[in-house]
This record gives structure tokens, sequence and C-alpha cells, in this order.
């Protein structure tokens, strides 16, 4: 094996049933380039772009990655686990500097900024409708399907206002439209980004003295937190009003006003309060995620697909484990 | 963020760039020193060749003096401020400086009229449509204007690279950097480029009476004779100042004649 850094052949002794680097060869850090803003300057992002938004770029990281394989369990779940700190510390370092790039040039370049934000709004919301519709049918059809003839086999049919409000609006709404959000658009931003990176349009935004930050990754992030709630609303909407259309069709007993005071009476407003704000929250998590495995460190156009794994991989665990914690809060408060 | 439109004091120093001592590092490792010990003064309206073979470091040298990235010793100034800057109060002092990469670097899901614009709507603030006449007229005089909707990836590299130079000379500069200015360019496109470049550093060019500090990397001297009034070298590391054609000619040393290609190999090679 060759090191990218050095050029020079790892040289591993073979001891027992695993290799070991030699102790005086001293493969050399390779320091990425820097992303964003290479100078040696004070500035809010310099402190980060040496290793938080490039956590691969730290020496100790290097150096764990250059270990041979683990020879137990507990070795590989340690790497594992350090790994994913590393990857936490980078998500965190990039969504702090989007976050004060967001507070800082706010109203910057306002005629350039926000046709991006509409154009990022209308990607990430509008133009994802006519697939949203057809999902929030076949959710109703699902939900009502299956629960219709259960409720009737138990008399319960008058929770069917109930049940759609806890299935739909609290949980499976929010989480579908942050999964698709994430399919159509999250893996359309790596690609782009990675490749805009890899081909070196983030090298020419900084020489003609853009804020690649501010010019990519804001307008995407105000976006997909924008339509990633619109889209939850409208699938809500669509999956209650196609719900209570296959109980007609299937000959339920229920009148469609009192089938909406049942939503009513289910519904109360920590629920508005609650859904606003996991569903821009899961359009924050997927736009910071995909923007920072596409941008935030150096790729080639080879790797860009590995990157859109990746980072498709994270933003379900962030989001489920993000919603995990909203169904706590919702229980300790409810 | 309307830092192009406020006055820039221009520092008494005549020089538009002035190293001392600068120490260059590799792109991929800012450690690893590429090219070291450069003293170097280019003035306003300085037209430079400089010159090197593959992997001498004009690339990493042309990014360092574009402000890309810092260098790794010694000081460098343009007109007078310590570079790099990055702070958004001396933006106005950073956007003197147009940097055309080897390649264009173009926006590719942009059109060519968008990416000649960014940098004016974004540093001027204008919509599409109050850019429109600044935008179109560089776009006639870089014979882009047929181009104009269309995206680079449909474009060959000898329009890139136009479209790269009208994106880099949009706003004015006062200092020119073009990577590999002549590379991949036919005999008609390169006469296109060095009367271009001519007129920029006599003031004569599409930014108007001001002239512009050309700097232009290349990897073949030949077709500088006549242009630029300066030249220097790149190899092993070290930048070496050769000064003017004539000078150029007089020098023994076999980099020069690798760079001069067609030049009778020298009896006693000399140090530069």
């Amino acid at each position: 094996m060759r090191s990218a850094a050095c050029g020079k052949r790892h040289c591993y002794q073979r001891v027992g049933t695993y290799t070991q680097p030699e102790p005086n060869h001293k493969p050399k850090v390779n320091y990425c380039k820097i992303p964003f803003d290479p100078s040696e300057v004070k500035s809010y992002v310099r402190h980060v772009h040496v290793v938080r938004t490039n956590p691969g770029a730290h020496p100790w990281t290097q150096t764990l990655l250059r270990l041979p394989l683990p020879v137990s369990f507990t070795n590989f779940v340690g790497r594992k686990l350090f790994l994913f700190l590393v990857t936490i510390q980078g998500l965190g370092a990039f969504a702090l500097i989007t976050l004060g790039v967001m507070l800082k040039k706010f109203g910057a370049a306002p005629k350039v900024v926000r046709p991006l934000v509409l154009r990022e709004t209308s990607r990430a919301g509008v133009k994802l409708l006519p697939v949203f519709l057809f999902l929030a049918a076949a959710l109703g059809l699902v939900i009502i399907g299956q629960t219709v003839s259960w409720l009737n086999k138990f008399q319960l049919i008058n929770y069917l206002g109930t049940i759609m409000v806890t299935v739909v609006v609290r949980e499976l709404g929010p989480l579908i439209a942050a999964v698709q959000v994430l399919a159509r658009i999250g893996t359309a931003n790596v690609v782009e980004l990675g490749t805009a990176r890899a081909t070196g349009e983030v090298e020419a935004l900084e020489a003609l003295g853009i804020d690649p930050v501010h010019y990519l990754v804001v307008p995407r992030v105000v976006g997909m937190m924008l339509g990633t709630f619109c889209l939850t609303v409208y699938l809500i909407l669509g999956a209650v009003g196609s719900g209570y259309l296959w109980a007609f069709i299937q000959n339920v007993p229920l009148r469609p006003g009192d089938y909406f005071r049942q939503l009513i009476d289910a519904l109360n407003g920590f629920d508005f309060a609650l859904l606003a704000l996991k569903t821009i929250s899961f359009g924050f998590i997927i736009s910071i995620v995909t923007c920072y495995h596409g941008l935030a460190q150096p790729l080639r156009l080879d790797e860009v697909s590995n990157a859109t794994v990746r980072a498709v991989g994270q933003c379900v665990i962030g989001c489920v484990l993000l919603d995990a914690i909203f169904i706590v809060a919702y229980l300790a408060v409810s | 963020m309307n830092a192009p439109e406020e006055t820039v004091q221009t520092p008494a120093t005549s020089a538009a760039i002035e190293m001392r001592g600068v120490s260059v590092g590799a792109m991929s490792d800012p450690g690893k020193i590429v090219v070291e010990g450069i003293d170097w003064t280019a003035g306003l309206g300085e037209f430079w060749a400089v010159a090197g073979l593959r992997g001498a470091g004009k690339t990493e040298f042309l990014m360092m003096t574009a402000g890309l990235s810092a260098p790794v010793k010694g000081t460098y100034r343009l007109f007078g401020a310590e570079m790099p800057m990055y702070e958004e109060s001396r933006l106005a002092e950073r956007l003197r400086l147009g940097l055309v990469f080897d390649d264009g670097h173009l926006f590719n899901l942009r059109t060519v009229f968008e990416n000649v614009a960014l940098p004016l709507r974004y540093h001027r603030n204008l919509s599409d449509v109050e850019a429109e006449p600044e935008v179109m007229r560089l776009l006639e005089l870089t014979e882009l204007a047929p181009w104009a909707d269309s995206t680079p990836g449909a474009m060959p590299l000898s329009w890139r690279k136009r479209v790269a130079l009208a994106r880099a000379i949009i706003l004015r500069p006062s200092v020119l950097l073009i990577d590999n200015a002549l590379g991949g360019l036919d005999a008609r496109d390169a006469r296109w480029w060095l009367g271009l470049l001519d007129d920029l550093a006599r003031g004569k060019g599409p930014l108007g009476e001001a002239p512009v500090s050309v700097i232009v990397t290349s990897n073949d001297l030949r077709v500088w004779e006549g242009h630029a009034g300066h030249f220097a070298a790149l190899s092993e590391g070290r930048f070496t100042v050769l000064g003017s054609w004539e000078e150029l000619r007089a020098v023994q040393h076999e980099l020069v004649r690798e760079l001069l290609p067609g030049r009778p190999p020298s009896q006693t090679a000399t140090a530069i």
C-alpha cells in the first residue's frame, strides 16, 4: 500500500496475525487544501479550517486511518466510535459556520442571494409537490385501509381522526417528507457541490471574493428548511383528505363533519408548534449534512458517489435521532 | 457589499506586487515548500511571463500570488498591503487582483452570461437586467456574445478560457494573473489573446486607460517575444528574474534552452 501523503510504500512488519508500522517510518501528514478561506489571518472560519471542517486532516485521524485493521471487535467498535465523533465534530463546526455566515451576511448581496433562495425553495418544495400529492394519497390509503377494518371490529370508528393525527401529523408525515427531500434534493446537493469542489469552482468563488458558504450553502439551507416544512404540511393535508376518501369508499359510517371534528379534537397548539420545529429541523439537518459532504472536504470526482452514500446514511440517522428526541419531548410535555 | 465601488487609495509605491523572501507551499500540502526565496517586484502596467517546466510550481506560485494560499515564509504585498487579505473591510483591495485559472474553473451549472455577471452582481448588488449592459459589452469584446446562453460544458476549451478571462476582468482589476495563458489554444486564438493582453498592459484594452499589470505563466517562452517585457523562470524550487527578452536571449542555461525550444544548445551552460 502506497501512502498518498509521502509516496512511500508503507513498511509494515508481520507481527503475529496482523501488521504494525515500522517505528522509524513517519508518514507525512497530508493537510488537504483548506476549503474556504485559506488565509492565516484571524477570522471566524480559520480556526475550524485545518481540523474541524475537515476532520480527516487531523494528524490523529490520519494516524488512525493508517493503522492496520483491528484484530478485535472492541477495537473495531472503538475505531468506528472515534470516526463517528470526528464526523459529529466536523458537522457541528460546519453548522456553526453556516449559522455565523447567515447572521453576519444577512442582507448582503440580496439581488443575488434572494433569487438563489427562491430557486432552492422551489426545487425543494414546489417541484416536489406532484410526487408528494401521490404519496399523500397512498399514505391515506395505507393507514385507513389497515385501520378501518380493525376499528369496525371493535366499534372504535370514532377514533379514526385521532389515529390519523397521531400517525400522520406527529410521526409519519414529517419523516416521510424528510426522506423524500433527502432522496430527491439532498443527494443532488452532494453531487452538485462535490462536483463543484472537485472541478475548482469553489476556488474560483474565493478568487472572485465571493464567500462559498454564503453563495452555495446558505440558499440551500434556507430553501430546504422552507421546502421541507411546506411539503410536510401538504403531505399531511393530502393524507388526511385521502384518508376520508378511502374511508368513504369502504362505506365507513362517518360523516365529513364528524371526521374533521375528530381531527380538530385530537390536535392542540403544541402539535402545530412541534410540527413546524420538527420539519424545519429536518430540513436543516439534511441541508447541513449534504452540503458538508459535498463542500467542506476536498473531493476528487471519483469520490463524489461515496460522499453521497455517506451523506444519505448520516441524514437518515440524524433525522431518526431527532425524531426520537421530539417524541420524548412530546411525551414529557403532554 | 459595495466594496468594488469604493475608491481604493493606491500607496505611493509604484510596485503592484512586491515579494521578499517568499516561500510557496504546495496546494495539497501547504507544509511542503515548492518554491522558495522569491524576491520579486512587478510594477503597474508591467507584462511578466513566468516560465517553468511541468511541476516547477507555476500554478502554486500563481495561486499564492492571487491570495488563495498564504506564503509559507516571507512577506508579500499587493499595492503595499500585506497579502493574503480576507477581511471584509479589505475586499476592495483584494478585488484589484484578477485570476484566470488554467482550465477556467467556470461554474458549470451557470450560463456564460451568468458566469461573467456573477462577480459584478454579487459585489455591486445588481440584478441580471442591471448587469446586462456591462456584461454584454464584455462578451462582445471577447467574441462570446453568441455563447451567452450556453453552459461551459457545451463549449470548446478556447472559448471557456475566454469566459474565464471575461469573468476575471469584469471588476476591472489592476493586476491580472493568468495560469498557462496560451495552453491548448490554436494560432488564431493565441494571437487574439496576445493582442488583448498587450492592450490591457498598455491601458488600451476594454478596461479603459488604466494600465494593468499582466502576469502569465507558461512553459514556452517563444510566444511571448515582443509582448511580455519581463521574464522570470521557476526551476528546482527557485524563482529567477531573467530580465527583458534581450537579456533572456543572452542567458546560457539548459533551462532557458528548454523553455525556448528550437534554440541551439549552449556550448557552455552557465547558472542563471
